[in-house]
């Protein structure tokens, strides 16, 4: 079991942040609803059938694809299977440690992959070779390289950029047998969900908190957003409380912001 | 209630959900405090056919010692479900889900505790889902709220949570398994009513932004409703206890 730990930060720096925070200015000269620098980098690692590198700020999360065979699930006879998992290795953070995953990657992994399946941003459908028997498994896996915070955002951008970009083998299924053909064919994608995270500071909601912003943010929160504007997925964590009026506030700024994030992914698939 | 099949439809003609309910009625519901003879505080609660012990230890000195922090409490928190609670029986390991919802149950509690009272301790809360029916997270936190409150751990106030969702299109509050399972989209939040902030929100599905915020006061209405619940099932464990007493010093007296 584990207990949710305050994070260290000098009394100076928390109070910089809240001062500034109080006249809606950030340390790094953003407003309130800005993302610090976004660079996608798609296709980098080979072997995977599709990967994507984030750097969002000095945070960078590798997100690498793999298309396998498997065993559908009893109760999902006729769909392909996804799977995600976030590993927080221990070169990005000194917080970070070697282990089993802590609840921490666990939660990352759920937010991201809640995102992915709920927006059914993959057709899984698609994705079985011969119902109750053989299906192909989407494996996203989350590569956290350096923590300078907000992993949720990050993660979910590269994990989108990396299916969006995915190339798998040509394939057709003659009497429920599986013949690969030549030639690559991308993923079935049909929707693009955007997670949009925010934390509350003093009494203000940033988005795309940094790591010394989510040292002194109370409360944080993730608002999928679909690509027809509707809300997949939500998750609030951390010790503080959100009033309703905040709640709705942050709701919105997810929804209006989802758009222009949403173009850079595609622009970097491209 | 085994192999039960999948209904056509989860609202019928007259409105009414599979078990019965309207759009904006919470399922029938039960809370006992002080149910368990070791824990520090404990409490039972059936919500449909959720059936859920909630134990607390603490404030306990920290075990292993590296756990403690210096300021305030340290807050744990195991969220488990009975191998036997679901249709087909669960590894009684702990899956990633426990992992994940044991988290967010700790911290939708924790900013109700006044943990800046015991440094250096921890006070571990236990839940076991005995059978699952929707909603487990929700009603394990009103039951730990309840379990806090009867371990006399001190409080801003109780915490309560229910969940809100669409199904067939429409809004409904508490979904019952089946709605969460072929519904459209499933909202949990926890609130401390006194404030009214909300302590723990989570979504999955699809939600306009129109129907989010119809879903969450359909919630927080839900969690109103409970909150009433709450505050009973606490005052009739002391009129009980009261009574007892009573009834033994009349005897005396008697005598």
């Amino acid at each position: 079991m584990s207990s949710t730990r305050q994070p260290h930060i000098s009394k100076i720096e928390s109070k910089t942040i809240m001062d500034l925070m109080a006249n809606n200015r950030r340390l790094d000269d953003r407003t309130p609803t800005d993302y610090r620098e976004l660079k996608i980098e798609v296709g980098k690692i080979e072997k995977a059938n599709g990967s994507a590198k984030v750097h969002l700020g000095k945070t960078k999360v590798l997100v690498g694809v793999k298309v396998e065979l498997g065993d559908p699930f009893p109760d999902t006879p006729e769909e392909g299977i996804l799977t995600v998992n976030a590993e927080l290795v221990p070169l990005a953070s000194p917080s970070f440690e070697p282990g089993p995953p802590d609840e921490n990657s666990i939660e990352l992994a759920r937010v991201v992959d809640r995102g992915i399946r709920e927006s059914k941003a993959i057709d899984l459908k698609k994705l079985c070779i011969e119902p109750g028997k053989k299906v192909f498994v989407v494996f996203i896996d989350v590569y956290v390289l350096d923590h300078d915070g907000n992993l949720i955002d990050a993660s979910a951008l590269g994990a989108l950029s990396a299916i969006t970009t995915a190339k798998m083998r040509d394939y057709e299924i003659k009497d429920g047998e599986l013949i690969y053909k030549e030639g690559l064919i991308p993923l079935p994608i049909q929707n693009y969900p955007i997670a949009i995270t925010m934390g509350k500071i003093g009494n203000s909601i940033v988005i795309d908190p940094s790591l010394k912003e989510e040292q002194v943010m109370s409360a944080r929160l993730t608002v999928t957003v679909e690509k027809d504007g509707d809300i997949c997925a939500m998750q609030m964590a951390g010790l503080g409380e959100l009033a309703i009026d905040e709640l709705k506030k942050a709701v919105g700024m997810a929804v209006a912001k989802a758009g222009e994030m949403r173009a850079k992914v595609l622009e970097a698939a491209k | 209630m085994l192999n039960q099949s999948k209904p056509d439809k989860l609202i019928d003609d007259r409105g009414l959900r599979v078990d019965g309910r309207r759009p904006d009625e919470i399922r029938p519901v039960k809370m006992e405090v002080g149910v368990l003879d070791k824990a520090d505080g404990s409490a039972y609660i059936e919500q449909g056919k959720n059936k859920i012990l909630v134990a607390i230890y603490g404030p306990r000195e920290a075990h292993p010692r590296h756990v403690a922090l210096p300021d305030r409490a340290a807050i744990r928190c195991r969220y488990h479900m009975a191998p036997f609670s679901t249709d087909e029986r669960r590894s009684p390991a702990p899956s990633r889900r426990d992992m994940e919802l044991s988290k967010v149950i700790r911290e939708a509690v924790e900013p109700a505790i006044f943990s800046k009272y015991y440094p250096r301790t921890t006070i571990d809360i236990f839940i076991e889902v005995l059978q699952s029916d929707g909603g487990t997270r929700s009603a394990g936190i009103t039951g730990t709220s309840l379990a806090l409150a009867d371990a006399g751990v001190p409080m801003k106030d109780l915490v309560v949570a229910c969940a809100a969702g669409k199904i067939d299109g429409q809004i409904v509050v508490d979904l019952c398994d089946a709605e969460d399972k072929l519904g459209e989209a499933d909202l949990p939040v926890a609130i401390i009513p006194s404030s009214g902030a909300v302590t723990l929100i989570q979504m999955d599905g699809n939600l306009s932004p129109e129907e989010f915020e119809k879903a969450l006061s359909m919630a927080v209405n839900g969690c109103k409703h409970l909150y009433e619940m709450q505050r009973e099932a606490l005052k009739r464990k002391y009129l009980l206890i009261k009574e007892a007493v009573e009834e033994k010093m009349d005897v005396k007296e008697g005598e």
